[in-house]
């Protein structure tokens, strides 16, 4: 089964200390004179915090930029969903924080999984993200004497987190989306809504555009540039449940995989800890609770086993709060793999509670005895008041429950230190490159690394691709490939509407998504992956034979959009299982519970898997080629990673 | 388990495109659980739909979690439903009674034509915004975050207006089609704080004239504060009107410096 892969990509990291490879990098680079970049045309992909700050900078610059949102605005990208808030190595609390512990904390919250080179470089520009942000107006959270406040996340000793109330994602997202605004009525950005990526074309090796289809009237025509971005977010919803939008897919990204880009660790997923637990069987999508409310919240099960009692009966002696009983250093803040993993068992042990018995308390009552009401409530009111309206029950009174669901996916595209995927001219950018957290992501590095990309690092590195291609003709949309993938594209979307089949693409979904989540989960084993890796392809069939979609092909038809979409993750859902058999280690998000220590903690081999795995298309996903990139590291050193 | 609400029964807006003449269609549900959304109400209705061959109702929606904007729906003739506060996303069945008839519109408003079913076109919420909705702030040449100290009620302020969310229940809840919920808050935003003083006049003359371009004008019936999701004040349509007004003076003075 395991194909050996021969080719080590280049990941074009720059010589000299890893302090200095950006500079390096950025006094070194070739660049376009601004007169001539009006004669460059990028492509973005999506509008989220990655796409929409690279459409604003770009054009800022005076590239032409055509930009891409499946979505009616850019603005509702599920970047604005994200709650809790976004790191930044400013030390503006004076608490040890530096550049080097941003660094070194991500490392180590990755599990010695990603690449030290790109995080580093990400600590650096943390500082003119907030900056940035402040300059458009994003209205972070403030102290009595206007200076800017923090909060604490998981995996950090130090407050390096900025936030905007329990919104930081939509504020954040609302400044970028502003900013990329300003540019479309300037004129400078063509702005491309309610279409939807289908293909990347390549010619001579190089990326000369994409292939999109128009959801209003269904139209597929191409799109030809000099470059292309995908900043098109994670793969999150393979699971079907998931705290991702409903809308949010692995299309762009899988079918660039098709077309040549080597996409890198796939079963690096993240559950996190603290959503709200599945009410129903035909539930359609999970909640987020925000992270940042471990800060005052406490996470405990009853200690005996069938304890129903209601929780304000259970005396504080009967509680397990775990979290601080395991990791007393960390306590509640223990990072998000190792919180969702207790949970589960906690819940395994038959000490989940709530009416499903499949949740554990998270409870505000220690933080309103120490600080008050009114203080928890300014804190948290808007996730107070998201509770309730799901639940219909208030925080205030009754503990939270909260159950793991997964939410992020640190695997994606592989990329070089200029963000550049295998196929020269393509980009990616934001959740869906595989770039900068490794095995694990720690809270409020996501909108951190997005705005990293846009803002700070992709400006720079593509003007060092564009450069020598100054003058140089580019093959335009009648070049046969383009002709030929839009013929493919069209040819796939008949066939959904034509199979004439019993199913919709939502119950395939929904049980390609029960066998990922239970076994390729929260924890994983040879037994179990090797059983979805023969159930997937069933299911798979299946689809191909008995998919029922109606409706029209040239006007909005949502069961045909959904159709093209599970369709991907069918095939990205073997490839990620495929990604966890071959692991032979437990890491970060990955838990392979063959390799675990006597207290269950995950047990990496760093001998035999320092190294990030970029997968190549052949053909088929269930025989994709592997490749090793050796993760190489100059400052840190491997250490298991404690929280204890 | 969850409770039910049984035998409920929907009246539904399908149009099949932007041309076409719509009509409302009945369809009868016999239980769903008070613990699922309207959506998953939705949902659960196409899926019985799809099963009988015929088309889906096409609806906007997207993160389910009240902060995207892309769920709309006029329920009952109430812009996101009966709860205050409240995106249609995280509107729940058990705000609704067994033997319900619950009827489900399309935004109305003449700026949102609709594009099929209960979806519309919003597009004149983000020409607005581009004509003025920002900081002119290019990247890279910001000074440090704590060079501009806010007090912290003037931050609160801004950040009570930056909580909309553009999904236009406000336009669609006024009896004039009116915008200004929307474009007051944008204009709050940003002219209550120090970095958007530059541009503070320029911008609030910009995004009123663009948006009367579009939308019809407000006459305080303060409808597009009860339908906000947000529940945003309507405080903020009297910021931009004064704002606008000075925009006539102010900015004569500035061009006339030049």
């Amino acid at each position: 089964m395991m194909t050996a892969g021969t080719t080590t990509p280049d990941a074009k990291i720059p010589d000299g200390a890893l302090a200095d490879k950006w500079e390096t990098y950025k006094s070194d680079a070739r660049l376009v004179n601004p007169a001539n970049k009006r004669k460059f045309k990028i492509l973005v992909v999506g509008t989220g915090l990655a796409g929409a700050s690279a459409i604003a900078t770009l054009a800022e610059l005076g590239y032409q930029v055509e930009a891409f949102t499946f979505h009616d605005s850019p603005r509702r990208a599920h970047s604005i969903a994200a709650q809790g808030g976004i790191n930044a190595a400013k030390n503006y609390r004076g608490d040890g924080d530096s550049v080097h512990r941003l660094f070194y904390d991500t490392i180590k919250g990755g599990d010695f999984r990603a690449r030290e080179s790109n995080v580093h470089r990400l600590a650096e520009v943390s500082v003119d993200i907030i900056d940035q942000c402040v300059a458009q107006g994003v209205p972070f959270a403030r102290e009595y004497g206007g200076l800017l406040d923090n909060r604490s996340f998981g995996g950090a000793q130090v407050s390096r987190t900025f936030y905007a109330r329990g919104q930081t994602g939509q504020q954040l997202l609302l400044g970028a989306y502003q900013q990329m605004e300003r540019q479309v009525g300037l004129g400078n950005v063509k702005l491309w809504n309610r279409v939807e990526l289908v293909d990347t074309v390549v010619v001579e090796d190089r990326c000369a555009g994409i292939v999109t289809r128009d959801l209003l009237t269904g139209e597929v025509r191409s799109h030809a540039g000099h470059a292309v971005v995908l900043a098109t977010g994670g793969y999150g919803n393979v699971f079907f449940l998931s705290t991702n939008a409903m809308a949010c897919n692995v299309t762009a990204a899988w079918r660039a995989h098709r077309r040549g880009a080597w996409f890198a660790n796939p079963c690096y997923t993240q559950i996190h800890p603290t959503c709200i637990p599945q009410s129903d069987e035909f539930q359609s999508k999970l909640t987020l609770m925000s992270e940042s409310l471990r800060n005052d919240g406490r996470v405990w099960v009853p200690s005996q086993v069938d304890d129903v009692r209601p929780p304000a009966d259970i005396p504080e002696a009967e509680r397990d709060y775990y979290l601080e009983r395991l990791y007393p250093s960390f306590g509640n803040l223990a990072p998000r793999d190792i919180s969702s993993r207790a949970a589960k068992r906690a819940v395994d042990s038959g000490r989940g509670v709530g009416p499903n018995r499949n949740g554990v308390y998270l409870d505000f009552a220690d933080a309103v005895g120490r600080l008050g009401l009114d203080t928890v409530w300014s804190r948290y009111s808007n996730l107070f008041e998201m509770y309730e309206r799901i639940t219909a029950e208030d925080p205030r009174d009754v503990p939270m429950r909260i159950y793991p669901a997964s939410h992020y996916t640190m695997g994606g595209l592989w990329v070089d230190y200029e963000l550049a995927t295998t196929i020269p001219g393509l980009y990616c950018a934001g959740e869906a490159n595989f770039s900068d957290h490794g095995a694990n992501r720690l809270g409020a590095s996501a909108l951190m690394q997005g705005l990293a990309d846009g803002y700070f690092v992709l400006p720079y590195t593509i003007s060092s691709y564009l450069a020598p291609m100054l003058n140089q003709p580019i093959p335009g949309t009648d070049h046969p490939e383009f002709v030929k993938a839009e013929g493919e594209a069209r040819e796939r979307f008949g066939r959904y509407l034509q199979t004439g089949g019993t199913r919709s693409p939502d119950h395939f979904h929904r049980e390609l998504g029960k066998i990922v989540w239970d076994h390729c989960g929260m924890e994983r084993t040879v037994q179990g992956l090797e059983k979805a890796l023969s159930d997937i392809p069933a299911l798979y069939e299946e689809f191909n034979k008995d998919l029922r979609v109606t409706g029209p092909s040239d006007r909005i038809n949502q069961t045909l959009e959904k159709a093209g979409r599970v369709d991907d993750f069918f095939q990205l859902a073997m490839l990620m299982c495929r990604d966890a058999l071959e692991r032979n280690e437990s890491c970060g998000g990955h838990f392979r519970a063959e390799y675990q220590t006597e207290d269950g903690e995950a047990l990496r081999d760093d001998e035999q898997f320092a190294h990030v795995a970029a997968w190549e298309w052949t053909g088929d996903p269930l025989q994709a080629t592997r490749n090793v990139e050796e993760l190489v590291y100059e400052s840190v050193h491997f250490q298991t990673r404690s929280y204890k | 388990m969850s409770e039910l609400i049984t035998n409920l029964t929907l009246r539904i807006w399908r149009q099949g495109g932007p041309d076409d003449i719509g009509r409302f269609e009945e369809h009868y549900v016999e239980e769903i659980s008070a613990e699922a959304s309207f959506l998953e109400l939705l949902d659960i209705l196409n899926e019985r739909l799809i099963a009988e061959g015929k088309d889906a109702i096409a609806f906007d929606h997207d993160c389910r979690e009240g902060i995207c904007g892309t769920c709309s729906l006029m329920i009952d003739g109430q812009a996101h439903g009966p709860q205050l506060g409240t995106a249609t996303c995280q509107l729940h069945m058990r705000t609704f009674h067994s033997g319900q008839v619950i009827v489900v519109e399309p935004w109305r408003a003449r700026a949102f034509p609709i594009i099929r079913d209960l979806m519309v076109d919003r597009g004149p919420l983000d020409r607005i915004v581009e004509v003025g909705g920002f900081i002119t702030s290019p990247t890279g040449g910001a000074p440090d975050a704590n060079l501009i100290p806010i007090p912290q009620p003037v931050a609160e302020a801004a950040m009570d207006a930056a909580e909309c969310i553009g999904c236009g229940a406000c336009v669609a809840a006024c009896p004039n089609g009116a915008a200004n919920l929307f474009t007051g808050a944008k204009v709050t935003h940003l002219n209550l704080l120090p970095q958007g003083q530059a541009e503070r006049y320029a911008r609030a003359e910009a995004m009123v004239e663009k948006m009367e371009e579009y939308f019809g004008s407000c006459t305080n019936h303060g409808e597009c504060e009860a339908a906000c999701p947000k529940s945003i004040s309507i405080d903020v349509i009297a910021l931009m009107n004064a704002d606008y007004l000075k925009s006539k003076f102010k900015n004569r003075k500035a061009l006339s410096r030049t």
